[in-house]
């Protein structure tokens, strides 16, 4: 593992691990977090860990920083699973709050019970936060899921949307514009500025979904208003 | 304690301060004043810490009374500030006596202007910043992310670390050219832009489109070829030169996503980006090819301004 890095601004650095997506990735890119965050102290400004690359931002001179990484990288080896909480999200499944599952399992040629079972069926990884607060890019889902982003986006998605895009699935935290393919809903609050790190989600987490039924959504605090009727 | 009664405010009317760090792995923007330089210089004509918030008024349309007299500073763009008629030059710091309306109408020269008091102005800190950021529902005065509106009142923090002076020396305000060069910190995807995209890039002129906001300025000019293979979302430093297929490039500023995956030609540099904020749709910049290191120092030495 010999890291590529390269300049993208002022004070920051681009560390490269990867050149395709891959679960496998994260345990890395965890791991290298970890020894970045510890190298840099003080003097990281932020670190933006994606799919395939961490993105560091210093307060220091480009070429001492540059060294600085080297040499935390060195002997770079996976992070063992301390790194990273495993999380279950309760999904409201039902075309009212998600209006793509009945496309989807048509696309599919399969039943709504079938989307459903699939979507839930395995954890996903959060590969990298972006977008929004606290909306975490998650896959890869079974590729009998994997469905192009609308062609229009919609004006105004619901807090809580459960959605999927090519092979990879978010939840919407908050009310935003979307072209992801919604399938349900979630009652859990994913960002809360009250909330000891802020995002329920941190990159390198792992995310598995759980159907529940409308009542126990309502229980959790969930809103069954319909996509529609938000506006 | 000062205290400033709104009464003429705009959508892009914000409550900005230096912005918000540690959390950009979160999703979360860096929000902050677009023109950090002039909002250094408007605190310390008041001797405040250089980061303390500031009112962001961009295009005027702006207008506050005073509560009880007052000591405030303006500095960045001259938007016609007067105080009950009276001229005020911007880059200076002057007296609101209690009554006396202080008005930003109109653009003369530049875009923004940032209006300091004592202290600062009290906003509700979110995430480790008052910066406004209407899309993220965060900071502002109440924390919610929301613009000035008429009949908010504005408080100072009232306490300040440093001298006051009167105003910013001639020699040490920054020039709003007609046609700035920006410099551009040439990144890793520069060598995969093809035919005479990069001689374009750097000597062409590129026209301020009317698609602005504080995510992104977009430019137009001469159409760049990407020919590299297809990004991965990345991290996306403040100031990256996006090009989307349609090959027209994006400076990407304070309230941009968190990342993307459009090729960059690089990201300009802070003091490009100060410059840009005060460029008018319509008007025109250059890029200027630097590296990294070159860019630092010449920062480096920028900010001995304000030692």
């Amino acid at each position: 593992m010999t890291p590529r890095i390269e300049a993208v601004a002022i004070d920051s650095l681009m560390v490269r691990l990867f050149d395709a997506i891959d679960e496998g990735n994260m345990p890395w890119i965890l791991a290298a977090s970890q020894r970045l965050r510890e190298a840099f102290g003080q003097q990281l400004i932020d670190l933006v860990p994606s799919y395939t690359t961490l993105m560091v931002q210093f307060d220091l001179a480009p070429g001492e920083a540059r060294q600085r990484i080297q040499h935390a990288l060195e002997g770079l080896r996976p992070d063992a699973g301390q790194a990273g909480r495993r999380h279950e999200i309760p999904v409201w499944y039902h075309a009212s709050v998600g209006p793509e599952l009945p496309v989807l399992a048509a696309r599919g040629g399969m039943s709504e019970a079938e989307v459903i079972r699939l979507h839930c069926g395995r954890d996903y990884p959060v590969f990298a936060l972006g977008f929004a607060p606290g909306f975490g890019f998650m896959g890869l889902v079974d590729e009998r899921l994997a469905t192009p982003r609308l062609s229009t986006p919609r004006k105004r998605v619901a807090a809580g949307s459960v959605g999927i895009a090519e092979r990879q699935t978010a939840a919407y935290p908050a009310v935003s514009p979307g072209g992801w393919n919604l399938i349900g809903r979630t009652p859990v609050r994913l960002f809360d500025r009250e909330r000891e790190g802020y995002s329920l989600l941190q990159p390198g987490d792992r995310v598995r979904f759980v159907a529940v039924e409308r009542a126990e959504f309502i229980n959790l605090g969930g809103d069954d208003s319909p996509l529609e009727a938000q506006a | 304690m000062s205290q400033l009664r709104v009464e003429a405010s705009t959508a892009l009317c914000l409550l900005q301060d230096a912005g918000r760090f540690g959390v950009r792995h979160l999703g979360v923007t860096q929000g902050g004043a677009l023109d950090w330089v002039a909002m250094r210089w408007a605190n310390w004509l008041l001797g405040n810490a250089l980061d303390s918030a500031v009112v962001e008024i961009a295009l005027g349309g702006f207008s506050v009374v005073a509560e009880q007299d007052c000591v405030l500073a303006l500095a960045g763009a001259d938007l016609d500030a007067q105080v009950n008629g009276q001229a005020v030059a911007p880059w200076t710091r002057f007296n609101l006596g209690k009554g006396q309306r202080l008005t930003l109408r109109q653009p003369r020269q530049g875009v923004r202007a940032y209006l300091a008091v004592p202290g600062g102005f009290v906003g509700e800190p979110v995430l480790g910043s008052c910066s406004t950021v209407v899309r993220e529902e965060l900071g502002g005065l109440d924390g919610q992310g929301r613009a000035l509106v008429k009949g908010e009142v504005l408080h100072a923090a009232g306490a300040v670390v440093g001298q006051v002076r009167s105003h910013v020396p001639e020699a040490l305000r920054p020039v709003y050219a007609e046609k700035p060069v920006l410099d551009l910190v040439m990144g890793a995807q520069i060598g995969d832009f093809g035919g005479t995209s990069l001689f374009e890039a750097f000597n062409r002129d590129w026209t301020l489109d009317s698609r602005a906001d504080r995510m992104g300025i977009r430019l137009l000019g001469p159409q760049l070829v990407y020919q590299g293979a297809p990004m991965i979302s990345e991290g996306i430093p403040l100031g990256a030169v996006q090009v989307p297929p349609d090959g027209q490039p994006i400076v990407l500023l304070n309230d941009r996503q968190t990342i993307g995956g459009y090729p960059r030609l690089g990201a300009l540099t802070p003091l490009a980006l100060a410059q840009l904020a005060q460029c008018m749709p319509g008007s025109a910049v250059r890029f200027r090819a630097v590296v990294q290191d070159e860019a630092w120092r010449e920062q480096q030495l920028y900010l001995l301004r304000w030692r």
